[in-house]
């Protein structure tokens, strides 16, 4: 122990220590301790957790540590603040409580923030995700100048308007864990106390930087997607037969997975640059359309108890 | 009500004596942070709304009401409020006296039954006398109602119709709508709560103060102890005191560390709203960026951190910044060192996408141009850049054939082809506000030739009436080219703009036109520049005709910007603009030249009675369904010397006008024109147009239609109103 609190004055917390203390501070505040989804997400807040969960009208409170893949934003591991792969601490709070603001400002705190000596605002940025058909109204979280935490009242997810209104918060792990040890660049982080975030994760930045940028094969990328989206389309147009019993068991949340599947396939063809701006808007619809819909069968499949009488006009 | 039952509304006596100095409001409406961007005019929306529901309830007069904004609240204080309305005293008339009351004078069935429906007693109704004779009537006293009570209705109202851009719900569906969630309310009247409850919060005198730097609940009871209180929790409620604290902090940091501030009032207003308590703190970044061009460096500190920049007293930036930060201080340089920190990250991406970009040449980015839409229809910005170069080529040849030597026609066609190469770069993708900039500094850097740089840079120009066209000419042709095939090209497919919808910036762009026309005083045929953009769009992709329909209505979209802008910068008279339009503005510049001769003899005694009989003559041959072109008299079937007189002035003056338009003395050619009056006059006084032979009629149509033909070309004086 006495080692730690040495190592903590000399470099500041390290980045397991922040996504302990954060699961930490989120489960004394009622929420689920979730493990991240095991399929490829670019966000998440696609995580079943977050994209189903807000749906319909059950309470529900939910943390996690989430990698997301972004292709596009790989820099082959040669730039400090760019990464193909990032960790986000992503938090749901449904319904969203009065003092929210209070309870997130805390958790900076607990983090070992000062809320005293920083600057620390709320600055307007309204959050969309095209292909996810979901939207919310919010800010991005300042802390002297760096975005710390998306901050958002979800308004829509999957197309359909929420009741009742679920805040998400994504706190960007490796800027905060920067910011918090006083390093440059992110390879620098010290992960554990002898481990640097680039002895970890520096290979698969730039391995997985070359794969989407020059080597993946667009063609084989592309006949994926259209498998998947394919059975995610099946699997939905199937839920419309079954009745009784077998809806229950009916696999909705595999048809996610395919659609999931579709939006990274989609970020691999984007990065390798082959799709044009019209077919990229688009290819969007396409996975859009397979959120929508699944979204809408999800809502169906837990209805009764948990619905309360709370569906909504689906919004194709 | 009966018919019989006609109300007079009156003011019975004045309201209850009011003390010296009247009611005092104070509401606050308790937000989580509002955009800086909105909550000025919210505040001066909630002001309007205020002022405006206290007239209808006869509350307004002599009160003031107040508005102050800031990022988690908007105030209201309205003083010297009435205590409660006036008492409103209706006269209600019911029968006349001869129903209401029998031979012997006692009240009838009617003057009973009027009394039990209004409610009074028998007694009570009296006699009033009309124009019609005398009528039973009753007097219903309308308690006016207090303060209070009207407040607790309107001000839940005010705030469910605040306009915002976009709202959103915190609670679910069926709940309030707001901006961003209402946390608190604070509503106190003359010291006292209000019971009110607004967005589903019940009021109280509780606000709060920073988030930071003060409590979280304060008891309020007037508007000087709240703006005390927070001012004492690190709060500045007045946006104008916190601008100026600003103002004075940014100029004293300047002046300390001998520099110029970077002049940028759009920053300051969005920091006077994002801050509750505005401090000014100075930060400093490394030398070795100032490599990087001013612009970028400018647009990042600006736009991404919201940071002034410092100038040398060159003029040359200073590498350093102002940040204006929401604490009282920064003691230990914290905040300032997270700032620095920030800003080098961000410096550091910029100067990796300068060398990123810098390791192919700008044309080297034309073939992803292809995968870059401008419009599905309209095909790629590949295609655009073609278009743009085809008819920055036909604009340019017909300068350079004018003996314009810097119409360099090669020149063009580089900064036309270059010109959207920037939109593939990284740093363009990255910050989007400098497309064109970017082009013309990469541009500049890769050694191409200064004027083809400029114009690259300077291609979008301009962006608004204020805004300077592009500096050298082959900007100007790329400029144009590029605006007159997106208004070609979206008119093309129906994308036509309709009321405040105008995606592609269309208005925009044909301003652009305008104004590169008539500020470069370029000889350009408008509807043969609209006719070349056409013929491109129809021989390159994506190959789209232009139907004469559309061109027709280009043409008018043009002249309608070109309308505002002769109206709006040069100050002409709507119908002047109109007469000189209507004889024609295709040259915009000769419309110029005759907008300003009109104007110059506008004032001489024979125009305006000139501009009536004009006019009158318009009318005569409308009624008449007579066609100008083609007609002319003939002398032989005149019958008065009136018509003859007429006749001779005319074709006398038509020669001589025709050679002043030709020869651009559009003045002299007005003032010949205006010298018709006497004839035309005595035409109008002596003759009978409408004469019972025909052919005398038809001649007598003729001459008008010749004189209106003629003596119109330069302006068209029938479309004047009377001088203001």
């Amino acid at each position: 122990m006495k080692v730690k609190v040495k190592l903590e004055k000399r470099i500041g917390i390290t980045f397991q220590d922040l996504i302990l203390k954060l699961s930490q501070f989120w489960v004394r505040q009622g929420c689920v301790l979730q493990q991240p989804y095991d399929v490829e997400v670019g966000a998440g807040t696609m995580h079943p957790e977050t994209f189903l969960r807000v749906l319909g009208a059950a309470p529900y409170r939910v943390a996690y540590a989430q990698p997301s893949r972004r292709p596009a934003d790989g820099r082959y591991g040669e730039n400090p603040n760019r990464l193909y792969k990032h960790l986000q601490f992503q938090v749901i709070l449904k319904p969203s409580p009065a003092d929210v603001q209070d309870v997130y400002l805390k958790s900076l705190a607990a983090i070992g923030i000062d809320l005293k000596e920083h600057d620390i605002r709320f600055e307007e940025d309204n959050w969309e995700s095209p292909t996810l058909g979901a939207w919310g109204i919010g800010w991005q979280v300042l802390l002297d100048g760096l975005e710390i935490t998306q901050f958002t009242y979800f308004q829509q997810s999957g197309g359909i308007d929420l009741d009742p209104i679920s805040v998400e918060l994504t706190y960007g792990l490796e800027r905060i864990c920067a910011f918090l040890q006083g390093v440059e660049s992110v390879y620098d982080l010290r992960w554990s106390e002898d481990k640097s975030y680039g002895d970890i994760r520096l290979a698969e930045e730039q391995q997985l930087s070359v794969y989407s940028f020059d080597r993946s094969d667009a063609a084989a990328i592309r006949a994926e997607f259209e498998l998947h989206e394919r059975q995610a389309k099946e699997l939905l147009e199937g839920f419309a037969g079954v009745e009784g019993q077998e809806r229950g068991r009916y696999p909705v949340l595999a048809a996610y997975d395919h659609c999931l599947k579709c939006s990274h396939l989609f970020n691999l063809m984007d990065a390798r640059g082959v799709i044009s701006t019209t077919e990229r808007a688009a290819l969007m619809a396409r996975v859009r359309g397979l959120a929508c819909r699944t979204a809408a069968a999800y809502l169906e499949q837990i209805g009764g108890p948990n619905l309360q009488g709370q569906r909504r006009e689906v919004r194709a | 009500m009966s018919p019989a039952a006609k109300k007079k509304q009156r003011v019975a006596r004045p309201a209850p004596a009011q003390p010296e100095k009247g009611l005092e409001l104070l509401f606050e409406i308790g937000c989580e942070e509002i955009p800086a961007g909105m909550v000025a005019k919210a505040a001066d929306d909630l002001k309007a709304y205020i002022e405006k529901v206290l007239t209808a309830e006869s509350l307004g007069t002599g009160v003031t009401v107040d508005t102050f904004g800031g990022p988690r609240r908007l105030t209201v204080w309205a003083q010297n409020l009435p205590r409660k309305q006036a008492d409103v005293v209706n006269e209600v008339t019911g029968p006349p006296k001869s129903v209401a009351y029998d031979s012997v004078g006692e009240p009838t069935r009617a003057a009973v039954s009027f009394a039990e429906k209004q409610g009074v007693a028998l007694h009570e109704v009296f006699l009033v006398s009309t124009p019609k004779g005398e009528y039973l009537a009753a007097k219903q006293v309308k308690r006016g109602r207090t303060a209070e009570q009207i407040l607790a209705d309107i001000l839940p109202r005010a705030v469910h119709d605040l306009a915002w851009p976009r709202s959103m719900t915190w609670t679910g569906l069926d709940g309030p709508r707001f901006i961003r969630p209402i946390r608190w309310i604070v509503a106190v009247l003359d010291g006292k709560p209000l019971k009110v409850t607004c967005a589903g919060i019940a009021a109280g005198e509780t606000t709060r103060g920073h988030r930071f730097l003060g409590a979280q609940a304060i008891r309020v009871r007037t508007f000087a102890e709240y703006e005390k209180k927070l001012r004492a929790n690190g709060v500045i409620v007045r946006p104008a005191e916190r601008r100026a604290k600003i103002e004075r902090e940014l100029a004293a940091q300047t002046k300390a560390a001998g520099l110029r501030l970077h002049a940028d009032p759009t920053l300051l207003d969005l920091v006077t709203y994002l801050n509750e308590f505005p401090t000014v703190v100075q930060g400093k970044f490394d030398p070795s960026f100032l490599t990087l061009p001013d612009e970028i460096l400018i647009t990042v500190m600006r736009g991404h951190q919201k940071y002034f920049a410092l100038e040398k007293r060159g003029g040359e930036l200073a590498p350093a910044f102002l940040a204006v930060i929401n604490l009282a201080k920064d003691p230990k340089g914290l905040v300032r060192a997270g700032h620095e920190r920030v800003l080098r990250a961000r410096f550091a991406d910029a100067q990796f996408f300068w060398a990123a970009d810098q390791k192919c040449r700008l044309a080297d980015y034309l073939p992803k141009l292809e995968k870059i839409t401008y419009e599905s229809r309209l095909g790629s910005y590949r295609d655009k850049v073609e278009r743009i170069r085809a008819i920055a080529r036909w604009l340019t040849e017909q300068w350079f054939n004018l003996g314009m030597m810097q119409a360099h026609v090669a020149d063009a066609d580089r900064a036309a082809e270059l010109a959207k190469c920037d939109l593939a770069t990284e740093m363009v993708r990255e910050f989007t506000e400098l497309q064109g900039i970017v082009g013309g500094l990469y541009a500049r850097a890769q050694g191409e030739a200064d004027d083809v740089a400029d114009a690259i840079y300077d291609h979008y120009r301009p962006v608004g009436l204020d805004d300077p066209i592009p500096r050298n000419l082959i900007g100007c042709a790329v400029a144009m080219a590029d605006k007159l095939d997106s208004i070609v090209g979206c008119f093309a497919v129906g994308l036509v703009p309709t009321g405040s919808s105008d995606p592609y910036a269309l208005r925009r762009a044909a301003l652009g036109v305008v104004k590169i026309i008539l500020d470069k005083k370029l000889p350009v045929s408008l509807s043969s520049a609209v006719g070349a953009a056409a013929k491109v769009l129809l021989t390159g992709p994506p190959k789209k005709s232009v139907t004469p329909k559309q061109e027709a209505q280009i043409l008018d979209f043009i002249l309608d910007r070109a309308r505002y802008v002769f109206r709006e910068r040069a100050g002409y008279g709507y119908d002047e603009v109109s007469a000189v339009f209507r004889a024609g503005a295709d040259d915009l510049l000769d419309a110029e030249k005759r907008l300003a001769a009109l104007r110059s003899i506008r004032k001489s005694k024979n125009f305006e009675p000139l501009a009536v009989s004009f006019k009158r003559i318009r009318k005569i041959l409308e009624k008449s369904n007579v066609k100008s072109d083609g007609l002319a008299a003939q002398p032989e079937l005149f019958e008065s010397e009136a018509e003859r007189e007429l006749f001779a002035a005319g074709r006398a003056a038509a020669a001589k006008v025709q050679t002043e338009k030709r020869a651009g003395h559009y003045e002299q050619a007005l003032e010949r024109i205006a010298g018709l009056r006497k004839s035309i006059d005595r035409f109008f006084d002596e003759v009978m147009v409408m004469a019972e032979n025909e052919a005398v009629r038809k001649n007598r149509l003729a001459l008008l239609a010749e004189l209106l033909r003629e003596f119109t070309t330069v302006a068209d004086f029938s479309e004047l109103g009377a001088s203001e």
